[in-house]
């Protein structure tokens, strides 16, 4: 064993993205091709499947680390932790800051192993040249995985740094303590700082598999709402994102985009543009881009182009959820994994006083983050760096590697800290275009998607079907579960309810979007038909919504966070008046608990739904910033009440039709409802992610209440997408 | 096609050669090297571009440089203050009032624009003013907080 043994890997099935890569598959110029790449040619394999073998090596090997292509996460202190002539504290990871706060809570863990003032620590995040081999930063993985891998490199850089400072202050090693950012003897008599004791040097030792971290209990930074690190550069305007970036010689850039999906480029009439002084065009296959200088020239040089786009008629929304039922073939099928059986539906149904059977549906919704995808490419002979905004900087080098036949080692992806992501940024096609762009064109480009773009030609939230037959007794028991989930994912299909009788099964489909990782993946869709449906049960038992679930709930953390929720919000504390109801939802996903609390109004005459307040619990083992955790719970809230009440992208023969925020409607500040949020923290349980389980329980909840108030059951998302009109139907 | 346009930005009074057609975000962000007033959506809907025209908050994007000729802007880069922060940028650190940090600059500008209004904003005349800015990551309670802080603390301090 040269390598560190880790936890079973929680990767998540529907990263549908990694199965649909973008089309690019640039034929270059030949001759230019020849004389720049001459030697090892491979043959062009399509992307898609490259990063489906990526993604299959990822599944069975695990995310962080040793992952796809066989990386091993390398065992050397010096790989992760690196201390200059000055003292400074570099920390190395590929995980990258789209918002998370993540650069602060690994700071938290490293402070907290060196005895290292927060300050004196830097963390160098997802730069392929200098960070270690990472995956990508999705399923909630950092807290659980990356926090400990970085406290094990820091104890062991601790434990070396002491035997070094022993012998350099000629004292007994155990009577060395770590003292406001000096090594000191017994007494304090003798005081080395980190910089005295390692020169610079390369700390070059093994990682021990046995190093112990400090445990909980003694946790003095973590543990603490320590501000975000760099916040003050984010409140100056002074951080550079990915769009902000500028190099020497850049010009900037537009891809002129077909004018609906899968359409080729019949004919281009570059003339005017290619007449503007400065503008150069690149054409490569479908691949129709202008650069210059300034970004103006280009907007007005992209204007003047008129291409024709052949294309063959497309599907549009209003067939998209029978779409979704059409059962798939092939390597599509095998994606679904098969049912999940336990016991006998058949048995379970017959022992039922009341069976139920309902269908939920969601649409797909947009991350919309607020930074559009970005890249700036820069070609030095064969070398390629690109500085881009992705989750995944190594797999974009993979991407990049694969679209211009070059090996790996050539390439260097950078990410700046992002303007978000939410599961949005896995892919690097902008990565990819502005590479194409700059090889043309001889000079570094910028590329930077429009919010049209971003709308239009990243990748969606699944849409899905979700069709749930059950059996319960009138004593509240459930004994029959099948549950089919149609295209939206796998994640958190299995609840945490005690059911001797169950049937779980994902059926992958073709979307006719293109469709990718979201913030907690299908746990909302599933969670919204689960919990729906669970409230369902309860009112045809005439059972208390809460009582239900616990009834059916053996799980002690699900119970917690159900109580919790309950007694903040006081639940069946009070009746409410006509038009006013309560629900409640709860779930699991990725080492988090939630149960969310909702309480709406529905105006009787014009069916509008106000909510009044929510309340949730939410429970993710111990907690490493009470502050940022609570802002991830309350962040994930309200994007929730987006997904729930009325986003949905419109689309209609390859065509997205609400490609615009002002045509998409996303939470704003009028859309928050009071909010309260209660954390509970078990120092005794490991640190789980937060960012994404939070978001499952909202839908389910505000549904719930719209029930109690109403006896109106809205099952698709979004439930009131005109913002108002409650549907009778 | 390029203009000289006069305005004056961040106290500073500059000439612009630029296509007095180009919004104001690009020459800001592009001509000017003001990177941190954001685009995010072109079309005036998310409010990342705002800066202040005249004291009054505008969304850059939407507006053409033609149209700032001899006006006075302020951008986010223009708040601090001889290394001191205005206190709405320090309210935004204390309440963390912001998660990737994308819609910050507007949002702390169309902050600044109310409190120079009104100082005691209530919270419904908050959520109406800051409404046409989108913070995607939904630090929206934490953001009204820290108005409502930074309204405190300049009534104290003044």
């Amino acid at each position: 064993m040269d390598d560190q043994t880790r936890e079973p890997d929680l990767i998540e099935i529907e990263r549908y993205e990694l199965f649909s890569g973008p089309a690019y598959n640039f034929a270059f110029d030949r001759r230019q091709f020849m004389k720049v790449f001459s030697g090892g040619i491979a043959l062009i394999i399509p992307l898609s499947r490259v990063i489906a073998r990526g993604a299959e090596l990822e599944q069975q090997q695990g995310e962080s680390g040793r992952g796809a292509f066989n990386r091993r996460l390398p065992n050397e202190i010096g790989a992760w932790i690196h201390i200059d002539q000055e003292g400074g504290i570099t920390v190395y990871t590929g995980k990258v800051e789209f918002g998370q706060d993540i650069r602060t809570s690994l700071t938290q863990a490293v402070a907290d192993e060196l005895h290292a003032p927060v300050a004196q620590i830097r963390i160098v995040m997802g730069d392929t040249d200098l960070t270690p081999y990472d995956a990508g930063t999705f399923g909630s993985r950092t807290t659980p995985a990356m926090a400990p891998q970085l406290r094990k490199a820091a104890a062991a850089a601790r434990e070396l740094l002491i035997d070094l400072a022993a012998k350099q202050l000629n004292v007994e090693r155990d009577t060395v303590q770590i003292l406001n950012a000096c090594f000191v003897n017994h007494d304090a008599t003798k005081s080395l700082s980190f910089a005295e004791v390692t020169k610079g040097e390369r700390l070059v030792k093994v990682i021990p598999e046995d190093v112990a971290t400090t445990p909980v209990s003694e946790w003095r930074i973590a543990g603490t709402s320590l501000r975000k690190v760099d916040g003050r550069n984010f409140v100056t305007g002074k951080h550079l994102y990915n769009s902000d970036l500028k190099r020497p010689g850049m010009l900037h850039a537009r891809v002129v985009r077909p004018s609906s999906f899968n359409a080729t480029l019949v004919s281009a009439d570059t003339k005017a543009a290619e007449a503007m002084a400065g503008v150069k065009l690149v054409r490569d296959g479908d691949f129709l881009a202008v650069a210059a200088p300034s970004q103006a020239v280009v907007f007005r040089a992209a204007g003047t182009i008129k291409a024709e786009w052949k294309s063959t008629p497309q599907s549009s929304n209003s067939e998209l959820f029978d779409l979704l039922k059409k059962p798939v073939t092939g390597e599509g099928q095998r994606r679904g994994g098969g049912p999940r059986v336990q016991g006998s539906i058949k048995d379970g149904l017959a022992a039922a006083d009341k069976q139920i059977e309902q269908s939920y549906t969601v649409a797909y919704i947009a991350h919309a983050p607020l930074e559009p995808r970005a890249a700036v490419a820069e070609w030095q002979d064969t070398k390629l760096t690109v500085w881009t905004g992705t989750q995944r900087p190594f797999g974009v080098r993979s991407e990049l590697a694969e679209a211009f036949r070059l090996p790996e080692e050539s390439i260097r992806v950078i990410v700046p800290d992002t303007g978000s992501g939410y599961g949005g940024k896995h892919s690097g096609e902008c990565a990819i275009e502005a590479a194409r762009i700059a090889r043309a064109t001889g000079q570094p480009v910028r590329l930077v998607w429009s919010r049209e773009e971003e709308f239009t030609w990243a990748y969606f939230r699944p849409a899905g079907v979700i069709e749930i037959k059950s059996g319960v007794r009138n004593d509240g028991k459930i004994t029959a579960w099948e549950f089919h989930n149609y295209n939206s994912g796998g994640s958190a299909i299995q609840g945490r309810y005690d059911i001797a009788n169950q049937h779980l099964q994902f059926h992958p489909a073709e979307s006719p979007l293109r469709q990718g990782s979201y913030r907690a993946l299908a746990a909302t869709a599933n969670h919204f038909a689960r919990e729906s449906h669970m409230d369902e049960l309860a009112h045809a038992v005439k059972i208390d919504p809460l009582q239900f679930r616990l009834l059916n709930s053996s799980d002690e953390r699900l119970r917690a966070v159900l109580q919790t929720a309950a007694k903040a919000f006081g639940w069946g504390g009070r009746n409410m008046p006509s038009g006013r109801g309560a629900g409640i939802a709860c779930g699991f996903e990725k080492g988090g608990f939630v149960a969310t609390c909702a309480e709406v109004a529905v105006e009787r005459k014009t069916g509008k739904v106000d909510i009044i307040r929510l309340v949730e619990a939410f429970e993710c083992g111990a907690v490493v910033n009470p502050d940022h955790l609570k802002n991830q719970v309350e962040g994930s809230i309200v994007m929730g009440l987006g997904g729930a009440l009325f986003e949905r992208i419109e689309f209609e023969n390859g065509k997205i039709l609400n490609s615009r925020f002002s045509r998409y409607r996303v939470p704003r500040f009028s859309d928050v409802p009071p909010i309260e949020v209660v954390i509970l923290d078990r120092k005794d349980l490991p640190s789980a992610g937060a960012g994404e389980t939070p978001i499952v329980g909202v839908a389910p909840a505000i549904g719930n209440a719209i029930f109690a108030a109403t006896g109106v059951r809205l099952r698709s998302l979004p439930m009131v997408p005109e913002g108002v009109a409650l549907s009778s139907s | 096609m390029q203009r000289t346009t006069s305005l004056t930005v961040n106290n500073k009074k500059l000439r612009v050669e630029a296509d007095p057609d180009a919004t104001l975000l690009s020459v800001l962000r592009n001509d000017l090297e003001l990177t941190g007033s954001k685009y995010g959506c072109g079309e005036g809907e998310c409010g990342a571009c705002t800066v202040l025209i005249d004291g009054q908050p505008a969304k850059s994007c939407v507006t053409r440089l033609r149209q700032v000729s001899g006006k006075r802007i302020t951008t986010i880069e223009g708040l601090e203050q001889n290394g001191r922060l205005h206190p709405l940028q320090e309210a935004f650190l204390e309440f963390d009032a912001l998660q990737c940090g994308f819609c910050t600059s507007g949002m702390i500008m169309a902050g600044v624009a109310l409190l120079n209004k009104n100082s005691q904003p209530g919270t419904e005349e908050i959520v109406r003013s800051m409404n046409g800015n989108i913070c995607r990551c939904c630090t929206y309670p934490r953001i009204v907080a820290a108005i409502e802080r930074a309204s405190r603390a300049t009534r104290e301090g003044s």
